[in-house]
C-alpha cells in the first residue's frame, strides 16, 4: 500500500501514469487540455515552429484550446495580428475549439470561457499560458498558469516535467454572512498568508461555506491562488460540479477526493461566519483591510469586471446593491465573457433586467466581453486607467501600473463592497447600503 | 568557470511582471526578432522610480548598462508572460539575484534561458547600490561587490543550472535525448 495522496498528488500520479507521488517529486505528466490566447499564444506557436519544424503537428488538435479574450476592443494592429496568428494556426492544424473574434463562437476570458465551453473537468490535467489558469481548480482538477516554452513544448509532446506540490489546506467551517462574498474570503487568506505565502504550494479550499458556494464563486476563489505564489488552487468535487459539468460536456471524468490521512503541509481553519467584508490596498493584493476601516478612502472610480470578478454572479451581486440607486463615481462594468454579456439582458432582479438596473444607476457598461481594463492594455482600452485615479475594482491584481497609469491606485474588493461604494464615492462596508 | 561581471541594479521586495513589462507591450511577439528587442527597451518600464533614480533602460536606448538585477522577495510575482524574463535578457541583463522568485517567473527563466534565476538565502539588497560593479560567480556560488569588496552567498542552482547553460528547455531535452532531433530553424 502506498502513502495516502492529496487531490492533486493524486491527480499528478494518474497523469504521470504511476500508483503513487509524493511532494518534491519531479515526474513528466500528460496534459489533458493546453489553453492559450491572444497575448501568448503567437509566442507559443512561434517556438513550437523554431523547435519542432515549420511541418510540425500538435499532439492533439482536440485537446487545444485557442481563446483570444486579452487585447479584443482596440485599435491595435499588431493586436489584430496577433489573434490572425491564431486563426492561420487553428485552420492548419484542425484546432476546432477556436472562440475567434467576430464570430458567434468569440466568448471572452480565458478562465470564465473555458469551462462555459466544458473544458474544465474532475481529475484532469490544465495547463494555461496564463498565471490565473489556476481558476479550473474549483472544478476538481489540476491547473496551472506556464510560460510560452513551456507551452510550446506541451503542444509538440503533451507533456511536462513537474514538480509535486505539497498542499496547504484552507477548511472554512459554518456559513458565510450574506453580506460575505468568495472574493472577501479569498482575500482574507492571502492577507494571511502574504503574496508569497503559497509559492511551489497547492491550496486546497475546504469546508461548509466552500463547499455551500456556486460553481462561479468557487472559482473566485480558486482563480486568486496565484495572487499567493500558489501553483494550483483545489476543491473537491460535489454534485455541484458534476451538474456544472455535465451540462456543457460528454467527456468522461473522473473526479479525485483526499485519501484518508493525506497530509498536509498545513492545514488552517477559519470561522467563515466571522469573517467581513475585505479589501486589499495598494499596491499588492496581500496589504489587506476591512471595509469599514477604509470609509475615509474617497475614489475617483469603480470597476467591475475580469475573469475572478465579472461573471454572472458578480453583476447579480452588484445589481443587488445598485437597484434603485445612483453611483457617485465613474463606474465600468465589463463582462468577462459574451455569455455574461447575454445574462446582463436576461437576467432580472424584481423583474429589472441587470443592464438597465446599470444604466439607470449611471454606470457605464461595455457589451464587449474581454479582459479589458483589468491588465490596462492598450491606452485605448475601456475603462483604462489613464492618470491618478483612485479605483475599487473587482479585478485580482492592484500591483503598480496593473490597470494603466503607474499613478492610479487600485483596491481590490468583492462586487458588494466595489458596488457600495460607488455609490457613495467612499470605500463602504456593503451593509451600509445593502437593505 | 561560469562568471558574469558587471554593473547591478537594485529593486526591492515582489517586484511583479507589470513592472517587468508593462501589459500595454504585450502585443509584441518574444519570436520575431525585432519585437523581442523592442521588448527589451521596455524592461522595466513599469517599475515606480523615485526622482533621480536611474531607469533600468536609459532613455533613448534599448539595451541596459546593468548586467546584474539584485532583488528582495518574490521577484517576479503575478503574470505566467514569458515576457518578462525575455525583457530583462533582451535588454542584456544576465542575472537576477534574489531572496527568493515567484514560481512561473523562475521556471520561464529557466526554460528560455534567457537569465540565470539566483536565490539567496539571505537578504542583500542593503549590500548593494544600483551601478556598484559586481562578479556573478555561479560555481563558487557568490556575488562580490566590487565597491565593498564584501562577498554575498548565493543558493546553488541546481537542476536549473544545465537547462540555462543549454540555452533553454528545447537546447537541454535534445542534449539529453528526452526529444529527439535538432529543430528545423
Ligand atoms: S481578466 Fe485580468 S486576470 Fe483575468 S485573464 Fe484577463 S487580464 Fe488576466
Amino acid at each position: 500500500m502506498s502513502a495516502p495522496m492529496t487531490m492533486t498528488e493524486k491527480i499528478l500520479a494518474r497523469a504521470a501514469g504511476r500508483s503513487a507521488v509524493a511532494p518534491g517529486d519531479n515526474v513528466w505528466v500528460t496534459a489533458d487540455v493546453l489553453m492559450t490566447h491572444d497575448v501568448c499564444g503567437p509566442g507559443t506557436i512561434g517556438i513550437f515552429r523554431r523547435e519542432f519544424g515549420s511541418t510540425a503537428r500538435v499532439w492533439d488538435p482536440d485537446r487545444v484550446v485557442l481563446i483570444p479574450d486579452h487585447y479584443i476592443f482596440t485599435s491595435d494592429e499588431k493586436a489584430h495580428r496577433n489573434v490572425d496568428i491564431l486563426r492561420a494556426f487553428a485552420a492548419e492544424q484542425g484546432i476546432p475549439h477556436l472562440y475567434d473574434v467576430g464570430t458567434p463562437r468569440y466568448k471572452g476570458v480565458c478562465h470564465v470561457a473555458l469551462p462555459e465551453g466544458g473544458h474544465t473537468r474532475p481529475g484532469e490535467v490544465l495547463f494555461g499560458t496564463d498565471s490565473h489558469t489556476c481558476t479550473a481548480g474549483a472544478f476538481n482538477e489540476f491547473a496551472t498558469g506556464i510560460g510560452n516554452t513551456d507551452a510550446a513544448f506541451v503542444l509538440g509532446t503533451g507533456k511536462l516535467l513537474l514538480k509535486v506540490p505539497p498542499t496547504m489546506r484552507f477548511v472554512f467551517d459554518g456559513e458565510l454572512p450574506p453580506y460575505v462574498l468568495a472574493k472577501d474570503l479569498i482575500l482574507h487568506v492571502i492577507g494571511d498568508i502574504g503574496v508569497d505565502g503559497a509559492t511551489y504550494r497547492a491550496m486546497e479550499f475546504a469546508g461548509e461555506a466552500i463547499m455551500r458556494l456556486s460553481m462561479e464563486e468557487r472559482m473566485t476563489v480558486c482563480n486568486m491562488v496565484i495572487e499567493a505564489g500558489g501553483k494550483n488552487g483545489i476543491i473537491a468535487c460535489d454534485e455541484t460540479t458534476r451538474a456544472f459539468v455535465r451540462a456543457r460536456t460528454r467527456k468522461p471524468f473522473t473526479e479525485v477526493a483526499n485519501d484518508p490521512g493525506a497530509r498536509f503541509l498545513v492545514e488552517r481553519r477559519y470561522d467563515a461566519r466571522a469573517l467581513e467584508p475585505t479589501v486589499a490596498k495598494p499596491h499588492s493584493p496581500d496589504n489587506r483591510a476591512l471595509a469599514r476601516e477604509l470609509a475615509d478612502v474617497r475614489l475617483t472610480r469603480a470597476y467591475i469586471g475580469s475573469c475572478t470578478g465579472g461573471k454572472v454572479t458578480d453583476f447579480v451581486s452588484a445589481a443587488r446593491v445598485l437597484k434603485g440607486r445612483r453611483v457617485a463615481v465613474a463606474t465600468f462594468l465589463v463582462p468577462s465573457t459574451t455569455d455574461v454579456s447575454r445574462a446582463l439582458r436576461l437576467e432580472t432582479i424584481d423583474g429589472r433586467p441587470l443592464l438597465d438596473i446599470f444604466r439607470d444607476a449611471g454606470c457605464q457598461v461595455s457589451l464587449d466581453a474581454s479582459c479589458a481594463a483589468c491588465l490596462g492594455g492598450p491606452r485605448d482600452t475601456f475603462g483604462r486607467i489613464n492618470g491618478p485615479e483612485v479605483c475599487i475594482s473587482t479585478t485580482n491584481r492592484n500591483f503598480p501600473g496593473r490597470m494603466g497609469s503607474k499613478e492610479g491606485q487600485v483596491y481590490l474588493a468583492s462586487p458588494y463592497t466595489v458596488a457600495a461604494s460607488a455609490v457613495t464615492g467612499r470605500i463602504t462596508d456593503p451593509r451600509e447600503v445593502l437593505q | 568557470m561560469t562568471a558574469i561581471s558587471g554593473r547591478v541594479y537594485v529593486l526591492g521586495d515582489n517586484v511583479d511582471t507589470d513592472q517587468i513589462i508593462p501589459a500595454e507591450y504585450l502585443n509584441l511577439v518574444p519570436t520575431i526578432p525585432e519585437e523581442y528587442r523592442k521588448l527589451g527597451s521596455y524592461a522595466l518600464a513599469g517599475l515606480p522610480r523615485a526622482a533621480g533614480e536611474p531607469p533600468f533602460v536609459p532613455e533613448g536606448e534599448t539595451t541596459t548598462p546593468y548586467a546584474i538585477v539584485v532583488a528582495g522577495r518574490n521577484f517576479g510575482c503575478g503574470s505566467s508572460r514569458e515576457h518578462a524574463p525575455i525583457a530583462l535578457g533582451a535588454a542584456g541583463a544576465k542575472a537576477v539575484v534574489a531572496e527568493s522568485f515567484a514560481r512561473i517567473f523562475f521556471r520561464n527563466c529557466v526554460a528560455t534561458g534567457e537569465l540565470y534565476p539566483v536565490e539567496t538565502p539571505e537578504r542583500i539588497v542593503e549590500a548593494f547600490r544600483t551601478g556598484d560593479e559586481a562578479i556573478l560567480d555561479l560555481d563558487a556560488s557568490t556575488l562580490a561587490n566590487c565597491r565593498t569588496g564584501a562577498a554575498v552567498a548565493l543558493r546553488p542552482l541546481g537542476d536549473a543550472g544545465p537547462v540555462i547553460a543549454a540555452g533553454g528547455l528545447f537546447s537541454y531535452a535534445r542534449k539529453t535525448g528526452m526529444i529527439p532531433g535538432a529543430g528545423a530553424a
